[in-house]
């Protein structure tokens, strides 16, 4: 992956692959949830991932969690010193302790991942306690306050319970939590999905500012485009369980190289646009296709059959993700220099 | 055709009933796509289920009425509402995951709705699931698959397939794309609309997402803490929204085009109900908030064709003069 040089490297995938073994004895099957996936996340940086329901992007999350083992790949963590290890290598609970400190999660739902019957400041105490021992119970009731302080909350919402708080604060204080332990990178799966789109912002305005005061880098997996670009630095598009294309999200969005960005941009709803001509609409509603369930699959491009502009090698050989312009392409057609035109 | 007036329902919580639909007057005509947005908790949701008489305890209607092709539905009985609901008038719930019968095939989901409509031939039944499911653009070999054969889009589409199995006059969908990701959802929208051409039904469409009916909807109400902030025409009130609360939704969104502008949402929440604010009910939040908004609740006026709850548009004498008011009639 060809980084700026000004950007130090946090995490590197490197071929992170994951299969899921599905089906009885009869109909034994494998799932490639997560293909050939490389990427990187540098230091102070918003990197959003972004892509259909299906496409891999929760499963790249939980390998990066250490929920799941990779099937093949590695990921690669860098810590303060520089010093990288990848994630199989973490085998005491102590390493493993500091990793998922450093790397903390926030879910999707904030109405299932607080615990009803405790007030909002368990989550955060406790993850205190058990990635910072060394505070003592003052220490650990000030720093609670002071992380609700950082995401909007003040520390008069620590003693309410998560029934008195509204998605927003709940999802905010999934946020404070994962701030508790020092992260370094922030793994925030669809943090705003379920929230109110007049209270998404607060939220996308929060992230921003954990990245440029607290210079903690989060990966933002979504399906919103448009929020992506809001808040994130460098866009990595998946599909099917491979990275299509990735690149600055200012790039990638001025100009897609890769036909399914191109369609996913196109179906991003803008209330500002004038309304779709009849033809439009047309257009779009011959677009029914549906991302693949990929079970035990035969080499070829993934996207084919909803492509436009496909040619024949993309029915016989993967493409492979390489360098064009200032991101990266995983297609056969922009890969010869050619202007993919296949969604507007 | 749908012509509702002054409805008012009120959840009985202890002491104080929770009025989650204040005084809500709208109409919706033959084949028109009405849109109503809020945030969650505004009340969108129960004022559909209350005007397809589906509330349930301690929800109640205790005021108002839901005109439904000349019969008010609020005073039918329950048997004669059977034989208008999806006959006539239809639902689509928010989540079709769970909607659906998980241990039933869709085909026998159909069937058991037309049976119980009147459709007895089983060649009958069989031959007009087949054909509400090509209308949605799925194969009929799936009306032997179960829902959870069936990708999320397809699910969505299969409900609103059902829906459609009497041909209805009106179709009400709460927030039927809301677990679909963007491409999914265009492609149901679109759908929803060419199927709307082609048969001419009418819908009531419920979102918070403004972006999606901008492009899909006739008409647009805006709700709030339980009232109508604002209504009128789509497109009017996405190129000059009156009410402050329109504009912020209006401009919460983050846009994939043009320069990237920083966006402040809709700071705070919407009030609790039960502890309704003497004023107006957006006041706390509001950027354009004036002292007197504080003290007075704004009436719902009339700036030509489209209704406002907003103290700006308030004539200069303090209260709305009566004329001023808006009509349930009104556009």
């Amino acid at each position: 992956m060809t980084e700026p040089p000004s950007v130090t490297e946090l995490l590197r995938a490197d071929r992170l692959t994951r299969h899921f073994k599905i089906g009885g004895a009869l109909s034994q099957g494998t799932l490639h949830a997560v293909d050939d996936v490389s990427f990187s996340i540098g230091e102070r940086e918003i990197v959003a991932l972004a892509g259909e329901s299906g496409s891999g992007k929760s499963t790249v999350a939980r390998l990066l969690a250490r929920v799941y083992r990779p099937s093949s790949g590695t990921v690669t963590y860098f810590d303060e010193t520089g010093n990288g290890r990848t994630l199989s290598s973490l085998r005491s609970r102590r390493a493993g302790l500091r990793y998922s400190g450093q790397v903390p999660m926030v879910f999707q739902d904030p109405f299932s991942s607080l615990n009803p019957v405790f007030r909002v400041s368990h989550g955060v105490l406790r993850a205190l306690k058990l990635h910072r021992p060394d505070l003592s119970a003052g220490e650990r009731r000030a720093e609670a306050a002071r992380v609700f302080d950082v995401v909007g909350l003040g520390a008069a919402m620590l003693d309410r319970y998560p029934h008195e708080l509204s998605g927003g604060q709940r999802q905010r204080v999934g946020f404070a939590q994962a701030l508790a332990t020092k992260p370094r990178l922030i793994l925030a799966d669809e943090p705003v999905s379920m929230l109110d789109t007049s209270i998404r912002i607060g939220l996308l305005n929060l992230m921003a500012k954990l990245r440029d005061e607290e210079g903690v880098s989060i990966l933002y997996i979504t399906h919103d485009i448009a929020s992506a670009r809001y808040v994130a630095d460098r866009l990595i598009v998946m599909y099917a369980g491979q990275v299509a294309e990735s690149g600055p999200i200012e790039d990638v969005l001025a100009a897609p190289r890769h036909p399914y960005t191109q369609l996913l941009l196109s179906a991003v709803p803008d209330p500002k646009a004038p309304p779709p001509s009849t033809e439009a609409v047309a257009a779009a509603s011959g677009e029914r296709g549906e991302p693949p369930k990929v079970i035990d699959p035969k080499p070829g491009c993934r996207f084919m059959p909803r492509c436009p502009v496909s040619v024949e090698l993309c029915g016989q050989v993967t493409p492979e993700l390489k360098p064009l312009g200032a991101g990266e392409v995983a297609c056969h057609v922009a890969q010869t220099g050619a202007e993919v035109k296949a969604f507007t | 055709m749908l012509d509702v007036s002054s409805l008012t329902v009120e959840y009985a919580t202890g002491k104080n009933p929770v009025r989650a639909v204040d005084d809500v007057s709208f109409h919706v005509d033959a084949g028109q796509f009405v849109g109503i947005v809020g945030e969650s908790g505004c009340g969108k949701s129960t004022l559909l289920f209350a005007v397809a008489q589906l509330l349930s305890a301690p929800a109640a209607i205790t005021a108002g009425s839901v005109e439904f092709r000349g019969q008010d539905l609020v005073a039918l009985s329950g048997r004669r509402l059977n034989a208008i609901r999806w006959q006539n008038l239809s639902v689509v719930m928010q989540s079709a995951m769970n909607a659906l019968n998980p241990v039933m095939s869709v085909g026998a989901q159909f069937a058991d709705a037309l049976r119980a409509h009147g459709m007895s031939s089983r060649k009958a039944v069989a031959a007009r699931s087949a054909e509400v499911l090509r209308l949605v653009g799925i194969d009929p070999v799936h009306l032997k698959s179960y829902p959870h054969q069936l990708s999320g889009g397809m699910r969505q589409r299969a409900m609103i397939a059902m829906a459609l199995l009497f041909t209805p006059d009106l179709v009400i969908m709460d927030e039927p794309t809301s677990a679909l990701d963007v491409v999914a959802q265009r492609s149901l929208m679109t759908q929803i609309k060419e199927l709307q051409r082609e048969i001419g039904f009418a819908v009531i469409f419920v979102t918070h997402d403004m972006s999606l009916v901008s492009h899909y909807s006739d008409r647009l109400l805006v709700m709030y803490a339980g009232q109508l902030a604002e209504a009128g025409p789509t497109r009017r009130i996405f190129d000059n929204p009156l009410h402050p609360y329109s504009r912020g939704l209006l401009e919460a969104f983050p846009s994939i085009k043009g320069p990237k502008v920083p966006l402040q949402g809709i700071p705070g929440a919407p009030p609790d109900l039960s502890i309704i604010p003497n004023g107006c009910r957006f006041a706390p939040r509001c950027p354009a908030k004036m002292p007197q908004c504080e003290t007075t609740p704004p009436a719902l006026l009339d700036r030509e064709g489209v209704r406002v709850r907003c103290l700006l548009y308030a004539p200069a004498s303090g209260n709305a003069a009566p004329g001023e008011q808006a009509k349930e009639t009104a556009q």
